[in-house]
């Protein structure tokens, strides 16, 4: 079980929340081509280490916020403080 | 670098049963199955990846093709990842016409499998049955029942009855929270003995003179020409491989890695649309067989099947969250037991033995990603979510040829990376034996 560091709601068992995946930053819709959109649909990283990622504390504040982890230790640092707009658009 | 004709070995002496009553009688062992071999300086062709499907390719590079100078590279050992911590199912309803036609194909050489690699791979057709527990679960089981009937495959929805006689052991009653309506019943499908997969083809690849090198690890991809550094990403070609004992060189490299297929990608400067998450599974104690069937509930994210020494295999869903750590976590387990117990109460008081997990690259639709990159030269066959073990000989194969050839094989041209510029996704979350 992960415990996933809420800004809002602290420290929250992992099933608490929503996982929202990796954290890029949303291109133009009127300016972006279509293969910027692909990349952003689909293409991912996926790094063995640091990674930024959005979280929903679904049964918590119902805040969006952004994180990261490393996903080959489980560690989190950076946490955003409470009223951070962060979330979902790193 | 040795020739062709040094690199044939004489064949060893089949497996058979006179073979193993003549060898036990005089008390000899068995020879070792694969060489040793030096790394050379260059290859016809490179395999990342020493699981069922790189070993797969490259068997079938050098039976159907002749490419017999190939490597396949692991850094660790032979069947160290998803091949040996797979659940062992092998089946063919799947929901999209590309998938039943490719997992089809996948079942029919698993049927050949023991004769053609002369190893017993214990292929044991015994039916799988995939449950469900509400109408839109039992609208899906009668959509891909049709879509597998078309396709030719043995596969159709049957009733809580007909489902108690084929296992028993099932509650088949209105008591449980999420009582059975029905199931989708596949009777080729079944289980296999996943290691001997590995050892099969990495004993016949040997035969016909491919390399096999464990503990090599891949640290980067030679490219030049692309228009990343290093001459790595689009439109350049791939020259070759640098591992922890040296550079390699070679016109063609291919990714058949699962859980590190990002990683080794990012190497030759291709994105995937994969994130890698880790699969629980456990298996208890061993007790007499009384679970004829493989089964699969999608709604309660267990699938289980009894293997041959009666011990009873588990797999759930992928975690939910991104992870390359293969740790487990009490609370899945003990979710996992509790959705078996749901299903067949008689198993209370049966005991968990050992639990594992294994990495799954899952994909957004669901379907693999196989063929050409965007790199010339970098082929992958890769996001195989929890579903690459049953496809390991059919992938093999074609992979193969596409290497071979330089043409994507009708079979799988469905599956290519660019399906995801052209938004022609192949949806087989309705197929995947859980819902993730």
């Amino acid at each position: 079980m992960l415990l996933v560091l809420c800004p809002n709601c602290g420290p929250r068992n992992s099933t608490d929340l929503r996982y929202g995946g990796e954290s890029h930053a949303r291109p133009d819709p009127n300016t972006a081509s279509p293969a910027e959109w692909r990349a952003y649909l689909y293409l991912r990283d996926n790094p063995a280490g640091w990674l930024r990622e959005n979280w929903y504390c679904a049964s918590g504040c119902r805040r969006w916020f952004s994180i990261e982890r490393n996903t080959a230790t489980n560690e989190f640092r950076d946490p955003p403080l409470p009223g951070d707009k962060r979330g979902g658009a790193a | 670098m040795a020739g062709l004709a040094g690199r044939l070995r004489k064949r060893p002496p089949k497996y058979s049963a006179a073979a193993l009553a003549w060898k036990g009688l005089r008390g000899q062992s068995w020879p070792r199955v694969w060489r040793d071999c030096d790394l050379q300086r260059s290859y016809d062709a490179v395999v990342i990846g020493g699981g069922v499907h790189g070993l797969a390719t490259a068997y079938y590079l050098a039976r159907n093709h002749g490419m017999t100078n190939v490597a396949v590279l692991d850094k660790a050992y032979l069947g160290s990842g998803g091949s040996g911590r797979n659940t062992a199912i092998v089946r063919s309803n799947y929901l999209t016409p590309e998938g039943v036609a490719f997992y089809d194909r996948s079942v029919h050489l698993y049927e050949q499998m023991a004769v053609e690699l002369n190893i017993n791979v214990m292929f044991s057709q015994r039916g799988h049955l995939t449950l469900a527990h509400s109408d839109a679960s039992l609208r899906t089981m009668h959509w891909r029942a049709e879509v597998n009937k078309l396709g030719g495959v043995n596969s159709s929805v049957i009733g809580p009855d007909e489902i108690k006689k084929e296992c028993p052991s099932l509650d088949t009653s209105d008591h449980p929270r999420y009582p059975i309506h029905g199931a989708l019943y596949h009777p080729p499908g079944g289980v296999v003995r996943h290691d001997a997969v590995v050892w099969g083809y990495a004993r016949a690849a040997d035969h016909m003179g491919v390399e096999m090198h464990q503990k090599t690890e891949v640290t980067d991809i030679l490219c030049e020409g692309g228009d990343g550094p290093d001459g790595k990403g689009a439109g350049g070609r791939v020259t070759g491989v640098r591992t922890n004992r040296g550079d390699i060189s070679s016109p063609i490299v291919i990714n058949c890695t699962a859980g590190w297929a990002s990683l080794i990608s990012t190497m030759a400067g291709v994105r995937l649309p994969i994130t890698t998450h880790p699969l629980q599974a456990a298996v208890t104690e061993p007790v007499k067989m009384f679970l004829p069937t493989v089964v699969v509930s999608g709604s309660l994210h267990v699938y289980v099947s009894q293997t041959d020494r009666g011990e009873l295999v588990f797999g759930a869903s992928v975690d939910p969250y991104a992870n390359y750590s293969v740790r487990g976590s009490l609370e899945f387990t003990e979710g996992l037991a509790g959705h078996v117990l749901e299903l067949m109460p008689g198993v209370s008081r049966m005991r968990i033995l050992r639990q594992w997990s294994g990495l799954c690259d899952m994909t957004p639709d669901y379907s693999p990603v196989m063929g050409f990159t965007p790199v010339d030269g970098f082929l992958v066959d890769v996001g195989w979510g929890t579903y690459g073990f049953k496809a390991a000989p059919v992938s093999g194969e074609q992979m193969a040829e596409a290497a071979a050839t330089g043409r994507t094989p009708k079979l799988i041209e469905a599956f290519a990376l660019s399906r995801f510029d052209n938004g022609e996704l192949v949806g087989e979350k309705g197929a995947a034996s859980v819902g993730h």
